[in-house]
């Protein structure tokens, strides 16, 4: 009985952080669906999300207003424009204008984008990491007192209904708005598609902006969670992210969720039953094999190579 | 049109706002267990605001600055002059070479310690920059673990001379061929994915051996690393005060000088710089001999260069395992200038200097690669609070690279190839 | 010396190549001719190791090749030209032809950084046989060149050059005349005309000009859709019903 509740708290914190995961792999996905570049600054956008967030609960506390639905708000919708101007302008600056050269090109653009904004926030907010305060305390518990007790926290279920709503509401806008659908377009065939008349540029910043803006959301949402943040946090995230992207299937957005859950189930069941230090190891590790024997992942179409 | 751009110029003007603003505008401080925001100083606020006007202006009068632009290179005097002849540009660049090589070999008994500390540690960064030059500029794969090799170099030593007593000259070639199998095991798997799939690979490949460096306490001590590397010793001599190892002479003493701890210092550069020229001058003629040149048709074009009989894999294996053969070099040399070793030094951003270097100087070009080596390590030296800013001058500067001049700044120069007519 | 048996090729639910059969003797010129996606690149990279066939047999002078990887294939000696020129483009023109000697001149690391007599001596052979090539295609005095600067007919002439020096029994030219004027379409029909009489190497050739195809090609293969249509001389195919039918239709 024991066992079984500290495996059911394992899945409980692995689907939690898988849920992020989920939510930064969407970025990564749209992204590299669209123009077929890994856009590596974007665990960076992540992070600038969660620091944007919060400076708003710092700045909201300061000026008295302790209501806590109007604080997450304000802080999210802070954090989601800051993200997603940032998003945007990366790409104008960095990305739009190397597009279509040698595959190299716009990957080192783009490692260089990541440590510019590593060291932009380093040098604006300092290396040390900071608190982050816990808005949502207090959870549920499962069983006896005196024994091992399953909890689920309400920033957990803060965190998976969250997830839920950004993905009902991302699947809705990509099959049923304009946008939306010339994103499908463009990724199916850019060319054809700028020839049919849709302004493939427009599209390919909206595609930045809204994986820009689902990163902001986990970056406040993982901040909470974590209890603290610090610059280079967006790093290592962004490569759990990615590994989720790649594990689902790259291009993918269903994938991405379910690669995004499996990976940060693996995780929490490194920490719970081997050691926290060896999780990255397990992830990367699972990032490499699903290369080397998958690379399509899991909801992946295959790539027929062109002559 | 002009609405259009004023439109344009505003929404580029109110993003920098919103991208700068918060982060440069607001600092988070703890106070206690608290955190309290702080207006930034007003320098800051203008700055941002100055920016956001510079960024208004420039998108606004956009077309006009492009086409100002675009006649400036007709003012540049050098732009029209002709390249120099091959064989004499060749003479004068190995005369050069040449005397620098004889400068760097006599400068160091004038100048200060530290400098001479910082200008082996500029010949360890070369050595690692022409190698991953090899992999990245001329193969065309782009290595992000490239610090993993350079870490089993100088664990290899450090390891070595802890349980073994090995002493520098035996490690120096293990530590380099271990590197090279390293690169041999790892690659052979992993170089079949397309480029930028290898990147994140190989990234999580050194995150992986940085991990384990850092978690298998009882081999390599952890976080608290390996110290007491042992310096390299000349035909038996030490360098030391005393003489650690039985057998040995010690330096001053053979030669009946006084103990200087100059002299160590100014031996470990000299063996640095023999090896950096070794390095150098290796990689220039593999990439002259067919096997560069296989490397160089596997980046321009992968199926072609298969259809012409080229096998991917070991073409891709063999830059790979040369690359991280001469990061075990540097690696080797790195343990035992430092003494101490911990897995601090083998970070990603390691790897990512080491890229900002073959980026800036110049993908393929070698020359390029070495002044790189050379400004960037000095240069955060020279200036030291400009030091802070370094990295996001190197991250801004590879993303500028990459869009006007990607070739670098001194790009590779193809050779001249003189053919005789063929009856 | 070529036998292609019942080749087919599926690409997920789409059966591109269907039970086409091919084969080329030596010495000899034969055609692949057929509408716009036909399925005769496909065949080609089938024959070259870039697909794995579905099904169906490849014999190179009595070898079964099929599956085999693309590098193998072309170092038994059939080498292909592409369809969109692939050149090295940031290599010098002779580079080019250097890089495709490599297996010639593949020997160990250590040869080389010595610079041993028998390695000079191989490279100097490999220079020659550029050298000559460059001069046979009338490219020696743009040798130093990078290959990407070329003019497009120049660089239909290198990619032949590039597989020539490579001394192959068979060569596979997908569309060699597309994008040349008729006066490079002319030295082009000599040039392979030459290839098969003067160094005695057969060609497969896809093309869509006629009258190259008819005025050089031994044999004639048509495939309309994916399967075999007609085969025979030039003149059988010219009078063959069910060609002619397939060529008005698609116009």
């Amino acid at each position: 009985m024991q066992d079984l509740l500290y495996f059911l708290q394992q899945l409980i914190n692995g689907l939690t952080i898988g849920s992020t995961y989920a939510l930064i792999a969407i970025g990564y996905t749209m992204v590299y669906g669209i123009i077929g570049m890994i856009n590596f600054a974007h665990g960076e956008i992540y992070m600038i999300g969660a620091y944007t967030a919060l400076i708003a609960i710092t700045g909201l506390a300061a000026l008295g207003i302790a209501w806590l639905p109007l604080i997450l708000i304000v802080a999210l919708v802070c954090a989601m424009i800051v993200s997603s101007s940032m998003g945007w302008a990366v790409e104008r600056v960095a990305y739009r204008p190397v597009r279509g050269r040698h595959r190299l090109i716009p990957l080192i653009s783009a490692i260089g984008m990541s440590i510019f904004l590593q060291n932009y926030v380093h040098l604006a907010q300092g290396s040390r990491n900071i608190g982050f305060p816990a808005l949502i305390e207090g959870g549920f518990r499962f069983g006896s007192e005196d024994s091992f007790q399953t909890s689920i926290s309400y920033m957990q279920i803060t965190i998976f209904a969250t997830t839920l709503i950004c993905m009902s509401l991302l699947s809705l806008f990509i099959s049923r708005s304009r946008i939306g659908r010339a994103c499908r377009a463009v990724s199916q065939d850019l060319g054809m598609a700028s020839l049919l008349g849709i302004d493939t540029n427009r599209i390919i910043s909206a595609t930045f902006v809204i994986g820009a803006a689902l990163a902001a959301v986990a970056g406040l949402l993982l901040g909470m969670y974590y209890g603290s943040i610090d610059p280079l946090f967006g790093f290592i995230a962004g490569l759990k992210a990615f590994t989720a992207a790649v594990l689902g299937g790259i291009g993918s957005i269903p994938g991405a969720m379910l690669g995004g859950l499996i990976l940060g189930v693996a995780e929490s069941m490194t920490s719970g039953y081997l050691s926290g230090e060896y999780k990255d190891v397990v992830s990367f590790g699972l990032l490499i094999l699903i290369l080397l024997f998958k690379p399509t992942g899991l909801l992946g179409k295959p790539e027929v190579e062109k002559i | 049109m002009a609405a259009h751009n004023l439109k344009h110029a505003l929404f580029c003007a109110i993003v920098t706002l919103i991208v700068a603003y918060p982060i440069l505008g607001f600092n988070l401080v703890s106070s206690g267990t608290d955190i309290i925001l702080e207006g930034a100083t007003t320098q800051t606020v203008i700055s941002v605001l100055l920016a956001a006007v510079v960024v208004f202006l420039f998108q606004l009068f956009r077309d006009n600055i492009m086409a100002l632009l675009g006649k400036a290179p007709a003012l540049n005097p050098l732009a029209n002059r002709q390249p120099m002849e091959q064989s004499k540009r060749l003479k004068l660049e190995s005369t050069i070479l040449t005397l620098i090589i004889i400068g760097a070999l006599f400068w160091p008994f004038f100048v200060s310690r530290g400098s001479v500390d910082l200008a082996t540690l500029v010949l360890i960064y070369i050595m690692l920059a022409l190698g991953l030059n090899v992999v990245v500029g001329l193969a065309g794969l782009l290595d992000l673990g490239y610090v993993a090799f350079y870490a089993v170099g100088a664990y290899t030593f450090a390891l070595l001379s802890q349980y073994y007593g090995v002493s520098f000259w035996f490690a120096l070639p293990i530590g380099a061929l271990l590197a090279a199998l390293f690169g041999l095991v790892l690659g052979f798997p992993v170089l079949r994915l397309r480029g930028d799939y290898l990147a994140i690979v190989t990234l999580g490949f050194g995150e992986i051996i940085r991990i384990l460096l850092n978690n298998m306490t009882s081999l390599t001590g952890g976080p608290n690393g390996i110290g007491g590397i042992p310096d390299p010793t000349l035909f038996g001599m030490e360098f030391g005060r005393r003489v650690k190892e039985e057998g040995n002479t010690s330096f001053h003493e053979t030669f009946g000088i006084a103990y200087s701890s100059e002299h160590k210092i100014i031996f470990l550069y000299l063996i640095a710089l023999v090896l950096a020229v070794f390095t150098a001058l290796v990689i220039r003629r593999l990439m002259r001999m067919p096997v560069g040149r296989a490397w160089e048709a596997l980046r321009e074009d992968e199926i072609a260069a298969r259809s012409l009989g080229l096998s991917r894999t070991s073409v891709k294996l063999s830059a790979f395992t040369i690359g991280a053969f001469f990061a075990g070099f540097a690696g080797t040399v790195f343990a035992s200038k430092q003494g101490f070793i911990s897995p601090e030094s083998f970070v990603f951003l390691e790897s990512a200097i080491v890229l900002a270097i073959v980026v800036l100087g110049g993908m393929g070009s070698q020359l390029g690669v070495i002044l790189a080596a050379i400004a960037v390590t000095i240069l955060p030296e020279l200036a030291r609070e400009f030091s802070e800013y370094r990295m996001l001058i190197f991250g801004a500067a590879m993303v500028l690279m990459m869009v006007w001049r990607p070739q670098g700044l001194m790009p590779m120069r193809r050779i001249h190839i003189e053919l005789e007519k063929q009856e | 010396m070529l036998e292609v048996q019942n080749l087919s090729m599926r690409f997920g639910g789409l059966l591109a190549v269907d039970q086409v059969s091919l084969d080329v003797q030596e010495h000899e010129i034969v055609s692949i001719i057929g509408p716009n996606g036909a399925g005769k690149t496909t065949v080609f990279n089938c024959m070259s190791g870039f697909y794995k066939p579905t099904s169906g047999k490849i014999l190179f002078e009595g070898h079964e090749v099929q599956g085999k990887p693309d590098f193998r294939i072309s170092r038994l000696g059939m080498v292909r030209t592409f369809q969109h020129v692939r050149l090295f483009n940031r290599m010098t023109v002779v580079e080019n032809l250097l890089v495709a000697q490599h297996r010639h001149l593949n020997t160990n690391l250590i040869s080389g950084l010595l610079k041993t007599p028998s390695y000079r001596e191989r490279e100097q052979k490999s220079l020659d046989r550029a050298s000559y090539w460059l001069d046979r295609v009338g490219l020696l005095d743009l040798a130093n060149r990078d290959a990407g600067n070329l003019a497009y007919g120049q660089q239909r002439r290198l990619e032949i050059a590039r597989c020539m020096v490579t001394e192959p029994k068979l060569l596979m030219l997908d569309e060699p005349a597309a994008g040349l004027n008729p006066a490079e379409t002319r030295d082009l029909n000599q040039l392979i005309v030459s290839l098969k009489e003067d160094y005695n190497v057969s060609v497969v050739l896809i093309e869509h000009d006629m009258s190259l195809v008819m005025d050089i090609s031994d044999r004639i293969n048509v495939i309309n859709q994916g399967r075999p249509l007609a085969s025979g001389t030039p003149d059988e195919i010219r009078n063959n019903d069910d060609v002619i039918k397939a060529y008005l239709g698609e116009a």
